[in-house]
């Protein structure tokens, strides 16, 4: 934190490679446990280890929102996290939100509204979504369209995204 | 990203006892700018020692009426925690305008603070940048520096302090609370962050190998009258062009004491108390404001492609400090400035 340069390491220097940490992760209600490097991001292990490529790899720099998943309930960006920090850590992923054969409200609010294009930044927008509602921060469409700006669609439909989380809110709110 | 070395601490002395054994270790929190920089290779840390698990992530009242934020408090926790709403609403509207809800749950209070520069020359290792490698050159003085300082800039650097966070902590008279090896000590806001000089790699007083702990804000003042504007190229997630903080108490219609500070404009969050002093016994009035906006920015340096954020940030001065003595705080979510 108080280092007073940000390359204080000459470039060519190398590190002992640490070896690899084993951690835990409870990912959509499955134990798993997987050796990752410290340098794993969440997003790499989800993909590469645990092969669940649902959640996408975007720009990578925490700008685009397309790796969002859910860590503890709470929305993420998994590409600027650290999958070792995450350790004992419960992550839900766009594969792990439908229940019992049932599509999540708002998978199937996003199929009604054709809420997508290229559908590439789509599990990331859902993700991003159920972490909104589970915040309940959000109830104007301006509020809606404030809390998902972390979410970019490049194809643009972001009119139909509101509409498919508007929707989601309703269903939300009729069954609690 | 580069290779690097990972430790869990265990309690805050066990992360100081940590980064003092490795000149290159850096502290990772919430690690939404420290791992996007080490993926750029601007940051290229030995070690990086984990403190998100320790125990600083509670808001507690203090005995002089005021808070004390753990430095792990994520930024979304504090924005919508009660007494923040209720007490300090300049500071929940600041954080609302940063980031997205997303890297708002990650990034923690200490870490808005550490925060780097988001200069583009600060990012690109193959361009000259005096705060990346020092002595190397400025690269935005004669480039691209539409995003730049014009307020206590240097020769050496002109990027400016990305934080809205930070700005309303500035205008609420915050203290960080941080430990080192020597033991604890406090730091007021307004000595945190430094301006850039001939030393652009240093960003804050913080000393080698100390810690944040916490910041504390004392007892609410400015409740009613405030508002944070934040002007930038995009509605939302994305950085402040000029930020303003401002917040009035009014006796009928005078002004009786006045904060006022701004974001995007300087290497730190900039703070004029000479403004707010000629704001004080005045009638809250449009020749007023407009008068402490001309004194804030009396010695403000456009550059070729920023000297818009001048006249910008005069007219979003009058125009904060008229939703503050309205009561008509900016919304973050309507993003209509009225």
């Amino acid at each position: 934190m108080a280092r007073t340069s940000t390359a204080a390491r000459p470039s060519k220097q190398t590190i002992p490679t640490q070896d690899k940490i084993s951690i835990a992760l409870t990912v959509n209600n499955v134990e798993r446990t997987l050796q990752v490097s410290p340098w794993t991001t969440l997003l790499d292990a989800l993909r590469d280890h645990l092969e669940l490529t649902g959640t996408k790899k975007g720009c990578d720099h925490g700008q685009c929102g397309a790796c969002t998943v859910l860590v503890e309930g709470r929305r993420i960006i998994s590409c600027l996290t650290l999958a070792v920090m995450k350790d004992g850590a419960k992550v839900t992923t766009i594969e792990g939100l439908a229940a019992n054969g049932a599509l999540h409200p708002l998978q199937q609010a996003f199929i009604d509204h054709d809420a997508f294009q290229c559908g590439y930044c789509t599990p990331g927008q859902i993700c991003s979504a159920a972490g909104l509602l589970a915040e309940g921060k959000a109830k104007t469409v301006n509020e809606i369209r404030e809390l998902m700006s972390g979410n970019i669609c490049r194809c643009g439909a972001y009119p139909n995204i509101v509409a498919a989380i508007q929707q989601a809110m309703g269903q939300t709110g009729e069954k609690s | 990203m580069i290779n690097f070395q990972y430790v869990r601490a265990n309690d805050v002395a066990d992360a100081v006892r940590h980064i003092a054994t490795d000149p290159t270790a850096k502290f990772i929190a919430g690690g939404t700018n420290l791992i996007d920089l080490m993926k750029d290779d601007v940051e290229r840390p030995s070690r990086l020692i984990d403190i998100s698990r320790l125990p600083l992530n509670t808001v507690e009242e203090t005995t002089d009426g005021g808070l004390r934020i753990g430095a792990l408090v994520p930024n979304s926790d504090l924005a919508y925690h009660p007494l923040v709403q209720s007490r300090y609403p300049l500071l929940t509207s600041a954080i609302l305008a940063g980031a997205s809800q997303q890297l708002r749950n990650m990034a923690s209070t200490g870490g808005n603070l550490l925060q780097r520069t988001r200069c583009a020359y600060f990012y690109d290792t193959a361009t000259p940048c005096n705060k990346r490698t020092p002595g190397s050159g400025c690269s935005a003085i004669n480039g691209l520096n539409r995003i730049h300082a014009i307020l206590g800039t240097s020769e050496a650097c002109i990027a400016t302090h990305p934080s809205d966070m930070c700005v309303a902590l500035a205008a609420l008279d915050a203290t960080v609370h941080v430990t080192g090896p020597d033991g604890e000590r406090t730091i007021m806001f307004a000595d945190f962050h430094r301006l850039p000089g001939d030393t652009p790699q240093r960003d804050t007083n913080l000393r080698p190998n100390e810690i944040i702990t916490a910041i504390a804000l004392p007892a609410p003042r400015f409740v009613t009258n405030y508002s944070y504007l934040k002007i930038r190229d995009r509605l939302s997630y994305a950085f402040a062009l000029v930020s303003i903080a401002a917040a009035l108490e009014l006796e009928g219609g005078t002004i009786a004491d006045a904060r006022l500070a701004l974001g995007g404009v300087a290497h730190k969050p900039w703070r004029d108390t000479g403004a707010e002093a000629a704001l004080r016994g005045q009638p809250a009035n449009q020749a007023t404001f407009t008068r402490a906006a001309d004194l804030l920015l009396r010695d403000a340096k456009g550059f070729e492609h920023n000297a818009f954020k001048i006249d910008l940030a005069r007219r979003g001065i009058a125009r904060t400090l008229t939703q503050a003595a309205n009561g008509t705080p900016q919304s973050q979510a309507d993003k209509k400035v009225r």
